[in-house]
């Protein structure tokens, strides 16, 4: 799997990266960058998103 | 190339960091406050609400530039939509024009003597004999300073105090998720209050608010506990479509952020490493205000520092007096307040609508204040709980 950011619904308020329990998430100040070689699926991201932007995908740690 | 020295740096330049810049520079300390955003101020995550004893708790003036709107108190609405309004001295306040405020602050802050750079992102942060070195992607090129300590104000998404070995990771239970819209052309609310609304459909382990900024224009928003099957966008949607007064207004800013309200970092020092505000989690755990914590803190934090640069001791021995301070000035209060979160938890849309309508205005006061003591409170709520045998149990555990 690995986590996917949605750049359109995305208001880059940094709670993902509050929440990320391996610190894979940075915010570039307007942009989120996720390194999938850290992700651990723990799909806290998607619960805290204030606005869903972010969702679980299959294959992007390949 | 020998990366420039200050005596300490400040990360992040939000109301914690901003003032921690000043309060340095007032004490004659070489500062740097560095933030990656290309403007200090916006975008705001927040409903831009401060209390009238943070002004003077931070130093901050009462100007008509960033104070746009004064409030006289809170009405809070039941699940049922019954209402009491509170109205005190010491709920009074302003909505802030944030922006306008953060950019004044800074330019405050250099001119007693701060550095101020934006739009720099610190990317790296390593201790190294003697100093700490940064590395900052300054608009696309790289700039290395190097520090005697770091202040981290570096808010929700604090990467800088984790990487120097300070965990300021959230867990989902502790934080909130807030989505809010700055609207105009709305009508249908109280200008001269918050207007605070309550109950499980509305704001699931939450509130959604509506804080006036004129009379026509308001930040209205929404925060819910941090694992809800919808998103606060979700119910923020909702609140409004199902109000005349705001469905007919418009959007001119949408806003998002995350709240730790589950309780502040027990330890905020390490080496050559002292954290304020969100990063630390200092918020207020019931109603989720952080702006005059965060600056407290901030100034508690730059006093702390500017000892350690006098005594040339930036150890975590030396530093771990901001913990006490902290305890002293406001920690010690934010504990007993996380007991009142969790009693709010507990509480059912039932039992709200039941408190809301059998207490009175100055019962609801009583209850709500930290001064007095708990059998006080209980003889106050008590014929009233009789009925109640679960709410008053949930009271019995959680009030203090
Ligand atoms: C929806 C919502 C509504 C709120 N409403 C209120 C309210 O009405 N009243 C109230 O008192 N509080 C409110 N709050 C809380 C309040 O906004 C925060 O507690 C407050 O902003 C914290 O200030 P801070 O200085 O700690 O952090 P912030 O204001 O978040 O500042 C942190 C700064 O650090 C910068 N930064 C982070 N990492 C780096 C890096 N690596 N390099 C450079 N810069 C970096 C960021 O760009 C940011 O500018 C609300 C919060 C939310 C989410
Ligand atoms: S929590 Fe959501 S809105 Fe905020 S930065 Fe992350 S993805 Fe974007
Ligand atoms: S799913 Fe979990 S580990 Fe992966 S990026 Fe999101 S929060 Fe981090």
């Amino acid at each position: 799997m690995g986590a996917k950011n949605n750049p359109q619904k995305c208001l880059y308020c940094g709670g993902c990266v509050g929440v990320c329990p391996v610190s894979a998430i940075k915010l570039d100040e307007t942009r989120i960058a996720i390194d999938n070689a850290k992700c651990i699926d723990c799909s806290a991201c998607i619960l805290i998103c204030p606005v869903g932007a972010n969702e679980l995908v299959k294959g992007l740690k390949e | 190339m020998t990366p420039e020295h200050f005596d300490v740096i400040v990360i992040g330049l939000g109301p914690a960091g901003l003032v921690a810049c000043r309060t340095l520079a007032e004490k004659k300390i070489s500062v740097l406050g560095l933030d990656r955003k290309q403007e200090i101020g916006p975008p705001k995550r927040c409903a831009e609400g401060l209390g009238l004893a943070w002004f003077k708790r931070a130093k901050l003036k009462i100007s008509p530039e960033w104070c746009v709107h004064k409030i006289y108190g809170a009405t809070l609405f039941s699940p049922s939509g019954s209402s009491v309004t509170l109205k005190s001295k010491k709920l009074q306040g302003y909505i802030l024009e944030r922006k306008i405020l953060e950019k004044h602050l800074a330019m405050d802050a250099v001119k007693k003597g701060a550095k101020i750079i934006a739009k720099s992102d610190v990317i790296e942060a390593r201790r190294e004999p003697g100093r700490v070195f940064l590395r900052v992607n300054n608009g696309g090129e790289e700039k290395q300073y190097s520090c005697g300590m770091v202040i981290a104000c570096d808010g929700i998404d604090s990467l800088i105090a984790r990487q120097l070995g300070l965990n300021t990771t959230n867990k989902l239970v502790d934080v909130d998720s807030g989505c809010q819209y700055e609207m105009t052309g709305i009508s249908g609310y109280d200008p001269a209050v918050l207007n605070i609304y309550f109950g499980t459909d509305v704001a699931p382990r939450g509130y959604a608010w509506i804080f006036p900024k004129r009379k026509d224009t308001a930040n209205v928003g929404i925060g819910i506990g941090g694992m809800q099957k919808e998103t606060a966008k979700y119910y923020l949607d909702k609140f409004i479509a199902s109000r005349q007064g705001l469905a007919k207004g418009s959007v001119i800013e949408a806003n998002a952020g995350i709240i730790p309200v589950g309780g502040f970092l027990e330890n905020m020092a390490k080496d050559s490493l002292l954290v304020a505000g969100d990063a630390a989690h200092h918020v207020d755990p019931v109603h989720g205000g952080g702006i005059g914590i965060a600056m407290e803190a901030g100034i508690l934090a730059a006093n702390v520092a500017a000892e350690a640069v006098h005594k040339k001791d930036f150890s975590e021995k030396f530093l771990s007096r901001y913990n006490k301070l902290w305890y002293e000035t406001r920690g010690n209060e934010l504990k007993k307040k996380l007991r009142v979160r969790h009693l709010l938890e507990q509480l059912s849309n039932d039992d709200f609508n039941y408190l809301a309508d059998s207490l009175t205005i100055e019962e609801v006061m009583k209850i709500a204040s930290a001064d007095l003591d708990k059998p006080t409170k209980l003889i106050i709520l008590g014929k009233k709980l009789v009925k109640r045998p679960g709410l008053a149990k949930i009271m019995l555990k959680y009030l203090n």
